[in-house]
This record gives C-alpha cells, sequence and structure tokens, in this order.
C-alpha cells in the first residue's frame, strides 16, 4: 500500500484495509521506532484554533523520527490577522515544508487546502467536520486494549456537535461494530449521519440511560459538550453537566470494559475514575504518537 | 396524445416534458419564471398519465429556448425530463437533461460554516443519489437534499 504524497482529510477516504494498515505500522512504531527516517524533512503546522494534544503529539511524532516543526498556534500571530486568506497562507507555507497539518474552525478548510498544495495536507480537524488522525488513534487504543474492532462500543456525549464521535462510528462501522449513543436531548447524532454510519456497516441503536447500557458493553467513548460550537449558548447551558460518569457507576460492567475520551474533560468523568482499572484516556493520548508517527512516515517516506 | 387536445400546441419556445410528478412549479421556479418574467405564455401541465412514469408534469415555455446550463439545473429535480425546442411548431431538438456526477459552481452550500463561502472556492458537489437528488458537498461533507436545493432558487 503506497501513501506517499496521499492527503489525509476525511475517514471516508480510507478503506477497511488501508485503516488496517495503519494501524499495523502504528504498532510497529510503538514497539521499534525505526529512528531518523524523517531527517531534514519539515512539518508545517497551521493551527488556526486552540489544540493542545493533537499539535503536540503531531509535533512529536515529526521530531521521534527526526524531522522539523515550523508553524503557528493561533491565527492571531500569523499574516491571517491581517487578512491573509487560507488559500494564500497554504501557498506560502507549501514552499517551506514537506507536509502540512492543519485545524481551522471552518468546516472543508483542510479538503479545500489540500486542493491547493502539492505537498500533502493531513486534517487535524475542521470545524464540527472530521478529525481523521484522532479516529485513527481512537481505533488504535480500542484496537490495543482489545484486540479487535467488533467491539460492544457505547458513544456518550455531545453526538451533534462532536466531530470525533461522527468519524469514529463510522469507522466503527466499517469493522461491524454494535454501536450504542447515548446523548442529552438536543445532541443526539444527525438522522444524516447515523444512516450513513447504518450504510457503512454498523450495528446501531439510540438510547437514553448509561447506568442500564454500562453493562453489556466493552468500550464506553465518552466525549465533552464543546461550550464552543454552540450558536446559542442558552442552549449550552441547558444541557451542560447532563451526565457525569463516577465509580460507583462502574460496579457490575464488564471485566475489561475500557473508558475512553479525546479530552480535554470538564466533568463528565469523575476524577476517581482516572485510578479504576478502566480509565484508558491517558493511554489514549499516548498513542496519538506512534499512530501520528506512521502516518508521517508513510505520508513522507512510504 | 390527450395532452394535446388539454394544451396548446406552441409555436416557437421549448417543451419541458417527463418532469417528475409535482416538480413542474419548481422548476419554473429554477428557471427563474416567476411573475416578473417578460412577457411570454407559460404552460403548466401536472400529474399527467405517463406510461413511463406513471404520472408526469409538462411545461411549455413560449418564444425561450433552454440553454445547456439551464437543462442541468432541472436534472436535479426532474431527471428524467426531456427537452424540445420547437420553431414553427415543430420539434427541431430534442434534449434529455442528465445530471453530472460532480456537480460545480450551480448550488452554494447549505451550511454556512464551510469554507467555500470564506475564501474563493468554487461549490463542488458529489451526486450521491439521483432521484430524489442527494449531493454531498465536497468541501464540508455536509449532504444537501432536493428541499435544499429548491430553496437556492
Amino acid at each position: 500500500m503506497d501513501f506517499r504524497g496521499r492527503d489525509i482529510i476525511s475517514i471516508r477516504d480510507l478503506t477497511r484495509e488501508e485503516i488496517s494498515f495503519i494501524l499495523d505500522r502504528a504498532e510497529e512504531m510503538e514497539k521499534s521506532p525505526p529512528g531518523n527516517v524523517l531527517r531534514g524533512k519539515i512539518l508545517a503546522c497551521l493551527f488556526y484554533e486552540p489544540s493542545t494534544r493533537t499539535r503536540l503529539s503531531f509535533e512529536a511524532a515529526m521530531k521521534r523520527l527526526g524531522g522539523e516543526v515550523i508553524g503557528f498556534t493561533e491565527a492571531g500571530v500569523s499574516s491571517v490577522a491581517k487578512g491573509e486568506s487560507l488559500i494564500d497562507t497554504v501557498r506560502t507555507v507549501e514552499g517551506y515544508s514537506d507536509v502540512i497539518v492543519i485545524r481551522h474552525p471552518r468546516e472543508g478548510a483542510a479538503r479545500l487546502c489540500a486542493g491547493i498544495a502539492d505537498i500533502p495536507v493531513i486534517n487535524a480537524g475542521d470545524g464540527s467536520n472530521q478529525h481523521p488522525t484522532q479516529t485513527l488513534l481512537d481505533l488504535y487504543t480500542i484496537r490495543r486494549e482489545k484486540n479487535r474492532l467488533d467491539v460492544d462500543v457505547a458513544i456518550l456525549g455531545d453526538l451533534k456537535y462532536g466531530r470525533t464521535v461522527h468519524s469514529l462510528a463510522y469507522a466503527l462501522g466499517m469493522f461491524n461494530a454494535r454501536i450504542t449513543l447515548i446523548s442529552p436531548r438536543g445532541l443526539e447524532m444527525p438522522r444524516e449521519v447515523l444512516s450513513d454510519i447504518k450504510k457503512a456497516g454498523a450495528e446501531i441503536q439510540e438510547v437514553t440511560s448509561l447506568e442500564e447500557t454500562l453493562k453489556g458493553i466493552d468500550v464506553l467513548y465518552v466525549t465533552r459538550i464543546q461550550r464552543e460550537r454552540f450558536p446559542d449558548m442558552e442552549e449550552y447551558e441547558k444541557v451542560k453537566g447532563a451526565y457525569r460518569l463516577t465509580a460507583d457507576m462502574l460496579r457490575d460492567v464488564r471485566e475489561g470494559m475500557i473508558i475512553l475520551h479525546p479530552l480535554p474533560r470538564v466533568d463528565e468523568i469523575s476524577p476517581e475514575v482516572d485510578s479504576t482499572k478502566h480509565a484508558r484516556y491517558f493511554h489514549q493520548v499516548k498513542y496519538g504518537v506512534p499512530v501520528r508517527m506512521a502516518l508521517l512516515k508513510l505520508i513522507l517516506e512510504g | 396524445m390527450t395532452i394535446d387536445m388539454k394544451v396548446k400546441k406552441i409555436k416557437n419556445g421549448t417543451v419541458i416534458d417527463h418532469i417528475t410528478a409535482g416538480q413542474a412549479l419548481n422548476v419554473l421556479k429554477i428557471l427563474g419564471i416567476t411573475k416578473e418574467y417578460p412577457k411570454t405564455t407559460v404552460t403548466v401541465a401536472m400529474n399527467v398519465p405517463s406510461g413511463k412514469l406513471g404520472f408526469k408534469d409538462i411545461v411549455k415555455v413560449e418564444g425561450r429556448e433552454l440553454e445547456a446550463e439551464e437543462l442541468d439545473k432541472i436534472s436535479l429535480i426532474a431527471p428524467d425530463a426531456t427537452i424540445n425546442i420547437i420553431r414553427d411548431y415543430e420539434v427541431v431538438e430534442k434534449k434529455t437533461v442528465s445530471l453530472p456526477e460532480i456537480l460545480e459552481g450551480v448550488l452554494e452550500c447549505d451550511n454556512p460554516n464551510c469554507i467555500t463561502h470564506f475564501e474563493a472556492a468554487k461549490s463542488q458537489f458529489i451526486v450521491e443519489e439521483k432521484n430524489p437528488i442527494k449531493l454531498r458537498c465536497v468541501y464540508c461533507e455536509r449532504s444537501m437534499d432536493e428541499e435544499g436545493v429548491v430553496k437556492q432558487f
């Protein structure tokens, strides 16, 4: 499978076989890192929106492979503040680098950049649309911890605006997972997303009670209610804090059940859950590095 | 045909036949034929029995020959439509509409946060389903249905 020069914009662009291939390479990266195979290569990080994990793990991944990183972490410090268009910024930056990683508040920004730049572009989140490397690392975490992807998984939280859950559910569908969706009223997964996921192959159901669902799952994926995506703050106030996972609720769960969260969290997982054997969200964060190392190497070197 | 008895033949202009039943008024909308339209006779027949479609709509526009771009737009809501260009009561040209696999520039994405509204980018949609229409924006990946399409005209 040849990924050289390829853009990674949406999980929809990848087949099940390609995803498995990337996850296999990530596992190799974790077990035996290949050293400075990307020496002399430059990654440009264009972050128009705040990010901690995604940006730092891309930077760490590039550096672990011997490459260099340039870029900006907020639009305010670049020429964007002077009114430069995204198109012009990308045309400029591609002259300085070998691969671009972009996060942008507008949906479709990464696809637009990929169409303009001659060098490969990786989407690190475009508004509420896609965040494919998060999905890959979520899948990697599930496979690494459970040894398979056809799991019983419950996805809890903001299923309307949360881009990670749309792509994750779609990808899990490709691997025949059985998915249960739990969300506060008004934050249900949009119908069209739901029908896409069903088409991808998922067995999917929507419920309202977390307690009932907890007993029968292998993976609980919790997400934050994303304040920044709400058009109306009144709506946000109504649903914030609508659910909270506590250690008490984990008494009757399956022995090997794992809890994931793309982080940052606000109050949806109580801190005492962190020390239970089920908590895996900090492992998940760590796995972001080998997954992004694998992608960068595949795209730049094959 | 019965229809010819009900609706007069036109001298010059366009007959749009085999329009999906119920879509005739949307076809007029797409063609920009409104109250303010330069004086011409427009005849609309709805729910006409049709061997091929069960029922169909027909629109006759006197004094106007449709352009290719207009035909593309009609195909969005009436994929089986046929176009007859009439000169001096005779059919001089027959055309069918065809919906391309990728639709470029014709419509705007109805997601207000789509990048195409903020940068110099031409809209692009993948035609996922033709009848009824389902489009997906190449950029923001949001899908748009018939309602979203008709709203734009």
